[in-house]
């Protein structure tokens, strides 16, 4: 697969039991497919849940992509959202060294300045919790390297689409 | 609703299917349902000597029936001893359903003893993977399973059953329904595409058909004929595709690609429209696939939407049953044609043919010389395996198939060994047919411990070993592009095949002239136990034609 490309985004509604990440993911790996980011969580329909994948290439790749994708038994639908269109989020939890007061004063105006949170205080460090889409995120940690950043969890990016669209199963 | 064990279910759900036999081998982790079959007379159990074995010959049975076959096995080593098997089906769009023991579910993830992860396994290479939780689920799963390797492009599934699931009791629910949201194939072709193709091929000067292993599934032989006739379009086929039209139709080209005939490797190239159907445009038919038929406007039909565009971009796809898509183009044409006069491309096409033809006479136990003779002596009907490289390439060249479902070989996964075993599975579903594994010495050694099950179970079939004593296409490919170095290819003058034959309690004939390969032959048919002809040909013989890896298909070397 083509490394770089532009950045797909794919919504797919997906049996919600044991094994069905094993099978995405595996079909990805298995086909050469390199996999950005994937989240899966609850769907509002009972017995389904969404998994959001985020997936760079040509259109020829993703469109192979998402025909995989369809094949197995245990996707339901499977959708390619446009980016014009679509809300994407993702939450970032990030531990910044603090070790004077200043410093923390920086960070936290800075947390406030992007609509962040200050989660978890210790003495010499904070933990803040930034949501919003992935630039935004980027660019919060890419300012908060000058403190010393200690650790990073990403939850990589979820998504639906604005307005009428859907991705619910017909 | 009845209480009933898990055991008890399974093959209760079995016969519902209409299951007539299975090809397995117990053992411990299945023993629950080994114990039902014991009682059970409807359904046949045909023990065999290895479980690859028994899912060769599930697929055997299902190529050569168009039914599903069945295969079992035991939790841990007889799970894994399926895998090349279920991987073969999985290739070749074969509807196998195989059903693994697994130890007890609360020592699931212990590493028990003979416990093994068949599900993950298993997962790329089944259609679908199901491991039964509880008493209950069998008899869904057991439907379930049916449907989908049995519809939409077929292959094969996997039911795991843990031992406490097949001896525990649940009130059982035995219906009809299966619902798989996610699963929908889509049979009917788009009536606006069929009309776009139509177009197409109405005004093509040259309309080449490839046909795949997908029309013999769809049972679309007539369907392509009439298409292909009414075209006046010749027709190549994939080794998948091998007996879809009959190699004797002055329209048929036979196979096409590495290992294509003169005139297939060569015709296809010039077609300006291409109908290709129920095939993948694999490399092995392809050849160098960015120089594959450049100028042709490309038709792709196939059931399975993930082959539109994978290899080849077509500039029509239709994703639809063979047969109705064939079908549904015949009706439009039927309209529209005006006859066009190609004589001129039919005489040359007659003229390559005959150079293919030529090719076969040689003197002495040619290999092509013996499938000639080999096919004057059976009957159309007689049903062909073959096991892996030289000796498939000669049987796909020069043995020439009439009919759907009577030449059944390993084509994707090219697994040496499959051909034994799958004769066994052909013979099981057609018993009234001679069966005929054309093997090499190379081959039969994978899997010749199954002339055990053959002798005991009473299922007669012929094994012809085209004997080089090497694993001759790895040599043939370092003859040509190795210089010779012959790196672990000779396999000695080890063991007596008739010797091997006879231990086993089969008959084993040697052959040392072509008019003492025909009565070998014409004796094999009449016995009523399995007989192993051993032929020694000429290492150093090769199978032409033949295009080198990564060449275009034209660039063909004829020996």
């Amino acid at each position: 697969m083509a490394k770089n490309g532009k950045n797909y985004i794919i919504s797919s509604l997906v049996e919600h039991k044991p094994g069905v990440l094993y099978q995405v993911s595996n079909m990805f790996r298995r086909r050469g497919f390199n996999i950005e980011t994937i989240t899966v969580g609850e769907s509002e329909q009972a017995g389904l849940a969404r998994m959001t994948i985020t997936i760079k290439g040509d259109e020829r790749t993703v469109e192979q992509v998402v025909k995989q994708l369809n094949k197995l038994l245990d996707v339901v639908k499977v959708s390619i959202l446009d980016p014009e269109s679509t809300v994407t989020r993702e939450l970032a939890l990030i531990r910044i060294n603090t070790p004077n007061a200043t410093v923390r004063s920086d960070v936290i105006n800075y947390t406030e300045i992007f609509k962040g949170k200050v989660v978890d205080v210790a003495h010499d460090s904070l933990m803040v919790e930034m949501t919003g889409d992935s630039d935004k995120i980027t660019a919060f940690i890419e300012l908060m390297k000058s403190f010393g950043v200690r650790e990073i969890a990403r939850t990589g990016i979820t998504a639906l689409p604005r307005g009428m669209r859907s991705t619910r199963m017909e | 609703m009845a209480e009933m064990t898990g055991a008890k279910a399974l093959v209760e759900a079995l016969k519902r299917q209409k299951v007539e036999v299975i090809f397995g081998i117990p053992g411990g982790a299945i023993m629950p349902v080994y114990d039902v079959l014991y009682d059970t007379e409807e359904i046949r159990h045909v023990l065999m000597r290895h479980e690859q074995c028994a899912a060769h010959a599930a697929d055997g049975y299902a190529r050569a029936s168009g039914r599903v076959g069945v295969c079992m096995a035991t939790s841990g080593p007889g799970a894994t001893n399926l895998v090349t098997g279920i991987a073969n089906a999985y290739m070749d769009s074969s509807p196998v359903v195989a059903f693994t023991g697994q130890v007890p579910r609360a020592y699931i993830g212990k590493d028990a003893f003979q416990e093994t992860d068949i599900i993950g396994i298993t997962t790329p290479i089944t259609k679908y993977n199901f491991q039964a939780s509880r008493p209950s689920d069998i008899p869904w799963m057991v439907r379930a399973a049916f449907y989908i390797a049995s519809t939409g492009r077929p292959g094969p599934v996997l039911i795991d059953l843990p031992k406490d699931v097949q001896t525990g009791a649940e009130d059982m629910e035995f219906d009809d329904d299966v619902e798989i949201r996610g699963y929908k194939p889509n049979y009917e072709p788009h009536p606006l595409q069929i009309e776009r193709a139509a177009d197409l091929l109405a005004n093509a000067e040259k309309p080449v058909i490839i046909a795949g292993g997908g029309v013999i599934s769809a049972a679309a032989s007539r369907e392509l004929i009439m298409l292909a006739e009414l075209l006046q379009a010749p027709v190549a086929t994939t080794l998948m595709g091998k007996g879809c039209i009959p190699e004797d139709h002055p329209l048929s080209l036979g196979l096409l690609g590495m290992h294509g005939t003169v005139a297939s490797n060569l015709t296809v190239p010039e077609a300006d429209v291409l109908l290709a159907v129920g095939m993948r445009f694999s490399d092995r038919t392809t050849g160098n696939v960015e120089k594959f038929c450049p100028d042709a406007k490309i038709i792709h039909i196939d059931i399975d939407t993930a082959e539109i565009g994978k290899n080849i971009e077509p500039h029509i796809p239709i994703v639809a049953d063979a047969k109705r898509a064939l079908k549904s183009l015949y009706d439009r044409l039927i309209k529209k044609l005006k006859r066009r006069e190609r004589s001129k491309w039919m005489s040359r096409i007659a003229e390559l043919k005959k150079q293919h033809e030529e090719m076969s006479e040689k003197p002495g136990l040619s290999p092509p010389r013996l499938m000639k003779e080999l096919r004057k002596i059976l009957p159309t009907d007689a049903i062909i395996t073959t096991e892996v490289g030289q000796n498939q390439m000669w049987a796909a060249l020069y043995l020439k198939a009439y009919k759907p479902r009577t030449f059944i070989s390993s084509g994707g996964l090219g697994t040496m060994g499959f051909g034994f075993p799958a004769s066994l599975g052909a013979k099981v579903a057609c018993p009234d047919v001679p069966v005929v594994d054309i093997a090499g010495d190379g081959s039969f050694l994978m899997t010749e411990q199954d002339l055990a099950s053959s002798v005991k179970e009473k299922i007669p079939v012929i094994v012809i070993i085209l004997d080089n004593r090497y694993l001759g296409m790895v040599a043939q490919w370092q003859r040509l592009f190795y210089d010779r170095r012959y790196s672990a290819t000779h396999l000695g003058e080890t063991p007596d095949f008739i010797k091997l034959a006879e231990a086993f309690g089969a008959q084993g004939t040697y052959v040392g002239s072509i008019s003492e390969f025909r009565r070998a032959v014409k004796e094999a048919m009449r016995s009523d136990v399995t007989t192993v002809i051993d032929v020694p040909i000429h290492p150093e013989e090769n199978v032409f034609p033949m295009v080198p890896p990564g060449e275009e298909i034209t660039k063909m070397i004829k020996g």
